[in-house]
């Protein structure tokens, strides 16, 4: 059952996502987009939406950091585990109020502007199941067990089984010590992933850092103009 | 120099009678579909007015457009990239749908499936947003032909900025109408907000599109396009525009507006450009200078130096035969009395109008004097401030010369044609007033007045290679489910279809490989997962099973 959940259901998960993504940029580029409802409804978005978007890129660099780089490395960097935790468990704290009350402002928005909710499709209230109950577990470990419990380590646990998943040598053992509310975050997090590639979430990967750097003014041509459909027997372009 | 072409329309406001043909037939060319009930690509305006959507002229509000810094440099009005990026969240200028209108259809049912009673059954309005009962407050046309003007006109941004000048009294009022489309700008602001480089200007003709599969749905396109022509298709979260009917004019043939116009007024032609002088004309200090360093961007196809350097750019020997043969061309630059619409917001706009007369004419007819003599009009020009400024803001950053010099063109014309049509002696001096020769002014009004359809509309084919060619003639590459060019059921397309995503993968795959759009599979293949009931597999999901002859079953 451990190495069910710990082996298989990552890799399942993984491929979910990553085969998912794939398909769908390669098939279904016209429906990859925010689909922004802003339109409909403004107050409320302008703040629930910055709050939500830069409360969850927060705690993206906080997972980052905590389960890609390992304790001995900050520690070698002259980070004492101590300092280590109080830095983790503020930021976390900040960065995941912002995103609660982001969330919570955009689903009350949701539920209750009648234009945004008729514009709800149904994988969009899946989409916001998973990733309310994994920010909701995830607040519960901030808060619950870090700032007001015991603590806990879990750069000596879920972190370790987190990177090995990725070398290919999953490590399941080292998810047993964690307590039960970090299992359940892992794992419904694993679900949120599978999920991710048939939702509008997809639009996190377009993020338009590119946009920084490229030249004002887009200019294309025709020709270049590119189609997925091959060419026709006997129409293929000269030097194809 | 670096020659470009450049698709351009002109537009003669003199003929314009505001019957919206252009918008209608437009709306059922391209988006008479759900998600788009609000945009009109081309919609006809009635000024002094609102304009749609309401008030986009008040760039304080909307921050569309560049603007040009102390240093000189431009820069778009909505700030830098960075401060851009960070709103991508919530975007503080972005129009609401109540800056347009909320879209609303009738119950028609009740009227047939009432029961039978003493009431009458009527068709109440329904919102299409949110499909509740709703009150129309407002629509796209809704102070047309200054219906309501005493409450909606004086908040018109143009006539705010004139100040006192104006009085709106009832009997000294004019009007005139003032069709948009996107100006598919040499400089656009849109293309430059567009976070996603999805918003291009095709090298071969300048059209500005929005690459439907790079759209992200940021929506900084919308609120940088100081002349809203960019709209946001609420049901598949990406941005619309006008297209300037490409489909059409790469074959050859006009846009719909054009080709539909009821009043013939509109040309459309070839510009040649030089695309390196784009950015210093965008950028000259004084406003009032922008309309003459926009014309000198525009290149004389005549000119022997200008035709060799478009045949080093490859710019075909047709394409270059149709730029000396340019309507629009021959009006902006050679008589030089069509003008861009609002050049200070430094897009270099490629659609340009011949201000209206009539609010002159009308003038001068109503007092009894002869609205066709010229020198009443000129004097009427001189004295008539409110037209003739109102105009200035709107066509030329508030210089009222050049205006009035396409006013005196037109009134000049006006007197010298008169005398013809009345069997009288041509009369050169009323052609020197205005520094041209009787010729020009006949050929100015053969142009103007009784141009033939192959005259008002010079447009090459467009060079493809043949495979690719073929491939578009097959289907519009835009016509699939929700896309651009997909014809709806209705006028506004149908009530409500799952937006484009995972339920309609299949169907999305097999419009992306399929070789000929009638390949494609009837119905849109929507079907939404959580209500689906199981059973047969969801349709558009998955590839059609093949049976054992071989054959495709549903
Ligand atoms: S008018 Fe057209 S080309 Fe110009 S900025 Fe607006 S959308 Fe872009
Ligand atoms: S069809 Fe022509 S005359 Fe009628 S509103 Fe449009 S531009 Fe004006």
């Amino acid at each position: 059952m451990n190495s069910f959940i710990w082996i298989v259901v990552p890799y399942v998960a993984l491929t979910c996502f990553a085969v998912g993504l794939s398909w769908r940029y390669r098939y279904d580029k016209f429906g990859w987009t925010s689909r922004s409802s802003q339109m409909y409804e403004n107050r409320l978005l302008a703040w629930g939406g910055p709050l939500f978007h830069f409360g969850i890129l927060g705690v993206l660099v906080g997972h980052v950091v905590g389960l890609v780089i390992p304790a001995d490395w900050t520690t070698r960097a002259g980070l004492s585990e101590e300092n280590y935790h109080r830095m983790a468990v503020t930021t976390g704290v900040v960065f995941g109020l912002m995103t609660v009350v982001g969330l919570v402002l955009l689903v009350y928005r949701r539920r209750l502007t009648p234009s945004v909710f008729r514009a709800t499709t149904g994988m969009d209230k899946a989409m916001y199941v998973m990733l309310g109950g994994v920010i909701a577990v995830g607040m519960y470990n901030s808060f619950v067990v870090q700032l007001l419990g015991p603590g806990h380590d879990y750069r000596e646990d879920v972190a370790v089984w987190f990177r090995s998943v990725f070398w290919f040598q999953p490590d399941a053992g080292a998810m047993q010590g964690a307590p039960l509310s970090f299992q359940l975050h892992a794992l419904m997090a694993m679900g949120l992933f599978a999920l991710w590639p048939f939702t509008r979430l997809v639009h996190v990967f377009s993020a338009p850092v590119g946009y920084l750097v490229r030249p004002y003014i887009v200019y294309r041509s025709r020709d270049r103009h590119g189609s997925a459909r091959p060419p026709r027997r006997g129409w293929e372009k000269v030097g194809s | 120099m670096r020659v470009m072409a450049q698709m351009g329309m002109v537009m003669n406001l003199d003929k314009c009678i505001g019957c919206h043909t252009c918008s209608v037939t437009c709306k059922q060319a391209w988006t008479n579909r759900t998600g788009v009930e609000y945009v009109w690509f081309n919609n006809v305006e009635t000024r002094p007015g609102l304009g749609y959507p309401r008030m986009h002229e008040d760039q304080e509000k909307w921050g569309g457009g560049w603007v040009r810094t102390a240093k000189g440099k431009l820069r778009l009005r909505s700030g830098g990239r960075l401060k851009r990026l960070s709103r991508i969240f919530s975007n503080p200028k972005l129009p609401g749908l109540k800056d347009y209108y909320e879209p609303w259809t009738y119950e028609y049912d009740t009227l047939l499936n009432a029961p039978a009673g003493d009431d009458v059954p009527v068709a109440r309005p329904k919102s299409l947003i949110t499909g509740l009962p709703m009150q129309i407050r407002w629509s796209a046309n809704w102070d047309d032909d200054l219906g309501g003007a005493p409450e909606y006109a004086p908040q018109d941004p143009v006539l705010k900025k004139l100040g006192d000048l104006v009085k709106l009294e009832f009997e000294k009022t004019f009007m005139f109408h003032l069709p948009r489309i996107c100006e598919h700008c040499l400089n656009p602001a849109c293309v430059a907000s567009c976070p996603s480089g999805a918003m291009y200007k095709r090298v071969e003709d300048g059209i500005v599109l929005v690459d439907q599969d790079g759209c992200r749905g940021w929506r900084m396109c919308v609120s940088g396009c100081p002349y809203k022509k960019v709209y946001f298709n609420h049901r598949t979260g990406k941005a619309e525009k006008c297209t300037f009917c490409y489909p059409r004019v790469e074959a050859g043939v006009p846009t719909v507006c054009a080709e539909t116009c009821v009043g013939r007024l509109r040309y459309i032609g070839l510009f040649l450009y030089d695309a390196d002088a784009v950015l210093a004309a965008a950028s000259v200090e004084n406003e009032h200078d922008l309309l003459e360093a926009q014309r000198a961007v525009i290149l004389d196809p005549n000119d022997a130096t200008v035709i060799a350097a478009a045949r080093a750019e490859s710019i075909p020997e047709d394409w270059i035969e149709a730029a000396q043969k340019s309507p629009v061309y021959a009006l902006t630059n050679r008589y030089r009395i069509a003008l861009p619409l609002h050049p200070e917001y430094r897009t270099m706009p490629m659609v340009w109008y011949i201000p209206p007369l009539s609010p002159v004419v009308d003038a001068v007819s109503s007092t009894g004097a002869d609205g066709e003599d010229k020198d009443t009009l000129f004097a009427a020009i001189d004295q008539l401030r409110i037209p003739v400024e109102y105009l200035a803001e709107i066509f030329s950053a508030g210089d009222p010369k050049p205006v009035e010099y396409s006013l005196r063109v037109l009134a000049a014309m006006r007197s010298y044609m008169r005398r013809i049509n009345l069997g009288e002696e041509r009369d050169e001096s009323i052609a020197t007033a205005v520094g041209m020769t009787g010729r020009t002014i006949e050929d100015l009004y053969r142009l103007l007045a009784i141009a033939k359809y192959e005259d008002r509309y010079v447009i090459p084919a467009a060079h493809v290679e043949a495979g690719l060619a073929l491939d578009e003639i097959a289907g519009c590459s835009l016509d699939y489910a929700g896309g651009p060019g997909m014809g709806g059921t209705g006028p506004f397309g149908e009530l409500a279809t799952v937006p484009a995503s995972v339920e309609t993968f299949q169907l999305t795959k097999q419009r992306a490989e399929a070789n000929r759009y009638a390949d494609l599979p009837e119905g849109t293949g929507a079907v939404d997962l959580l209500t689906w009931s199981g059973g047969t597999p969801p349709r558009g999901m998955f590839p059609p099973r093949r049976d054992a002859d071989g054959q495709d079953s549903p």
